[in-house]
């Protein structure tokens, strides 16, 4: 590896971690769209702010268009509640309009804005190594991974000093604004955060992509964790992979770095909704076959049951006269058979069914479920009585 | 070349012709479905849909080596249902929510439609690809082909809409009574969300992919203020997404050829800002106006009592009583005092003295009926 190739990667890790901090929040707040609506709204701000400082990576610069993002929510918040368009509506005028105002600027080569386009959407991490950073004569880098590195530290000094405000106003705002946590400052806060580390990776991803490094690895972690702090963790870890491959893939296929940055993204994610272990499609798809069989299992119990003892009625107990009483394909009736034999709920002779002993139990507890008021979960009955089905 | 100038060659310019016509078309469809998108609530949903079409704009181009019109909308229009079934797949299969979904789905794609992009452009035949314009939209890429596959697509969607109004128009206020009624909630949805796709994709050439929902939801946002009727709202929304589209390719033509998109849309957004101040009922000076009105009308009410009470101290409830007791009456201001003589509700005589009239005293005793608001 070359250096420049060292230090791109450097960066893109930067900018990942730097994304997925504000993301995990933007995530569980429902809020991911409003990174769409600044990443785009900033475009402005940036343009005038290199009016002002002639450099994209100045201090000011950073801050001015970081006020266009928070101008952004605010403006979708006072739409909002003058209640003539709802939310999605208010982002969706918003964002567009700010966008539009920066692009025309550029385009019109307004104050020689040396930034295109192409750059604007794709951003330039490939060029970052060439603007140094040199003081007193001595070259510290780039000065663009000084910048990431200045955002990553605001982004974890906010996150750790504040994590208790920001977890409680993120999961219960009420009780957060009861406890005096000031959601609503907490709030401006968080967009304030996502402002400026928007801003901050524009200049290397390019102003849509930023979204693809806030929301997509939060969203995967989400898939993977109930608690905060992993999820915090895992989705720093899964930005970072995605960047570095991404980087790598880019330079294979000579295509735009930012873009295999999300698509890397794209199929981590993807991956994870397939396999990831309780919520992942596979997982579900199995949970509710099992869940199929065992409710089976019970109607076929319950379906004994009614038909022994006192209206003994050997015809409906046996294995040909499920298919017709409960409508199941022969296939289904002698599999669900075979598993609650193998559980020892019913016994079978010459193609009559009868309950064992255990599952006269299973039909009183079942019955007991189906007509308390309370409901209990279906599972301590599975737990007592089906354990063996997996 | 003014912008007056522009609008007359509009009719004898072959070029300005073709395109004043494709911008019209899209105008007019994206006005008309993106009332359906803003109703429904799915103002975002187009979006995601708009970014997520790259990737089926640059894989038709790929697949076929060809810029067939046709080809790239069913392209774009595969990779938009593509997106809408992966972001459904998401919200309906995990605990993500549909904000996340859209911007994963929106964001990935999107970055994948610029690796598919940026491979295009390294191709020996790249330059004539043009496929950038995509990204932003170019009105003067638009040939009389492309403008009759416009149009075809418009129409096929009118004709749609106009058979299923009904089903389309229940489904959008309240899906739960639809169902009960009978309609299949899910053949109409699918028609919806196909017609939705439809209209952002003829808009991709003029308006590009970035911008393209923009101009789905400012037309229907800002009829949605004039009226309260569905078919009002479907044609003005209409209008003023044609107003959108012709107006803002003309001043972009007249421009030194800016990107169409961030024009038309910045056109689409000044009529939104229009119609939210002006619209009468729901506009914001519709609405102060009102405000105002309601104000003085009570500030005058609770005058006319004050000054009825201090009357009724008295036996003969027509006694004169000096204008400087007024002053002390609560509510008392010069201009609701004002108001209330011009209206003819106390008199004042020349020696400084006032009394109620007996139309005052008929309306202050009206209001202050038990049952009434007011003192």
């Amino acid at each position: 590896m070359t250096m420049p190739q060292i230090e791109i990667q450097i960066i893109a890790s930067l900018v990942a971690i730097a994304c997925a901090i504000p993301g995990v929040f933007l995530v569980l707040r429902k809020m991911a769209m409003i990174s769409d609506a600044i990443s785009h709204a900033i475009l402005p701000g940036i343009v005038v702010g290199f009016l002002f400082t002639g450099s994209i990576n100045s201090p000011v610069l950073i801050l001015l268009a970081a006020a266009t993002g928070l101008l952004t929510v605010v403006l979708v918040e006072i739409i909002t509640s003058t209640r003539m368009v709802k939310e999605d509506a208010a982002i969706g005028l918003v964002f567009p309009a700010l966008f539009s105002i920066g692009v025309i600027m550029i385009s019109r080569n307004f104050a020689n804005v040396h930034i295109d386009t192409d750059a604007v959407l794709m951003g330039e991490i490939a060029f970052a190594p060439f603007d140094r950073m040199v003081i007193a004569g001595v070259d510290l880098g780039p000065q663009h991974a000084w910048v990431m590195f200045a955002i990553v530290v605001l982004n974890l000094v906010f996150t750790s000093v504040f994590f208790k405000e920001l977890k409680i106003s993120t999961f219960d705002a009420g009780l957060a604004a009861s406890l005096g946590f000031a959601p609503v400052a907490m709030n401006y806060a968080l967009m304030a955060s996502v402002s400026i580390t928007t801003v901050g990776a524009f200049d290397a991803v390019g102003a849509i992509l930023v979204v693809a490094l806030m929301i997509v690895p939060a969203s995967a972690a989400y898939l993977l964790t109930d608690d905060l702090k992993a999820m915090l963790m895992i989705s720093v870890g899964f930005g970072v992979f995605s960047a570095i491959s991404g980087y790598w893939a880019a330079r294979f296929l000579d295509v735009s770095i930012a873009g295999a940055m999300a698509t890397m993204s794209g199929i981590v994610f993807l991956v994870l909704f397939i396999v990831a272990p309780h919520r992942g499609l596979l997982s579900i798809m199995k949970r509710k076959k099992r869940q199929k069989t065992e409710f089976a299992q019970m109607t076929l119990a319950i379906h004994i049951h009614n038909h022994s003892g006192k209206n003994d009625d050997v015809e409906e107990r046996r294995i040909g006269h499920l298919a017709k009483h409960l409508s199941w394909t022969p296939d289904f009736g002698r599999e669900i058979v075979r598993q609650a034999l193998k559980h020892k709920l019913i016994r079978l002779e010459m193609d009559v069914i009868s309950l064992t002993g255990k599952g006269v139990k299973f039909v009183k507890a079942a019955n007991g479920l189906i007509t308390s008021k309370y409901h209990p979960e279906f599972e301590t009955l599975r737990k007592e009585f089906i354990i063996f089905a997996d | 070349m003014d912008q007056f100038e522009f609008f007359i060659r509009l009719f004898n310019d072959y070029t300005t012709q073709t395109i004043g016509m494709g911008t019209a078309f899209l105008g007019l469809m994206s006005g008309v479905l993106g009332v359906y998108a803003f109703l429904r609530k799915q103002s975002l949903l187009g979006d995601a849909v708009a970014h997520a079409s790259l990737p089926g704009i640059a894989l038709a181009f790929l697949l076929t080596g060809t810029k067939n019109t046709l080809l790239i909308f069913a392209g774009a229009a595969l990779a938009g249902w593509v997106a809408t079934f992966w972001i459904s797949g998401i919200i309906r299969n995990t605990r993500i929510k549909s904000d996340a979904a859209l911007a994963i789905v929106l964001a990935v794609f999107f970055g994948f439609g610029l690796v598919l992009l940026t491979f295009v452009q390294r191709m020996e035949n790249a330059n004539q690809s043009g496929l950038e314009t995509y990204l932003f939209g170019q009105a003067a890429t638009l040939l009389r082909e492309d403008v009759t596959a416009m149009g075809i697509i418009s129409v096929f969607a009118l004709v749609v809409i106009t058979l299923l109004w009904k089903e389309f128009k229940l489904m959008t206020f309240d899906e739960q009574f639809a169902r009960t009624l009978g309609f299949n909630q899910k053949y109409t949805d699918l028609a919806i969300n196909t017609l939705i796709v439809l209209s952002i994709v003829i808009g991709l050439q003029t308006v590009g992919v970035i911008l393209m929902s923009a101009l789905l939801i400012a037309p229907a946002a800002a009829a949605r203020q004039w009226t309260n009727r569905m078919s009002t709202m479907v044609l003005l929304s209409a209008v003023f997404g044609i107003l959108s589209g012709v107006v803002g390719t003309g001043i972009s033509s007249a421009g030194n050829n800016l990107s169409t998109g961030p024009v038309i849309v910045l056109v689409a957004v000044a009529i939104v800002v229009v119609s939210f101040v002006f619209a009468p009922g729901r506009g914001w000076l519709a609405r102060t106006i009102a405000k105002n009105q309601n104000r003085r009308s009570l500030a005058l009410n609770k005058l006319l009592e004050a000054l009825y009470q201090t009357c009724q101290n008295h036996r003969d409830i027509k006694h004169k009583h000096s204008i400087n007791i007024i002053k002390a009456v609560p509510g008392y201001n010069q201009k609701t005092l004002n108001s209330l003589y011009e209206k003819g509700l106390i008199e004042i005589t020349g020696d400084n003295q006032w009394c109620l009239t007996d139309q005052g005293i008929e309306i202050a005793r009206e209001s202050i009926k038990p049952g009434r608001s007011g003192s």
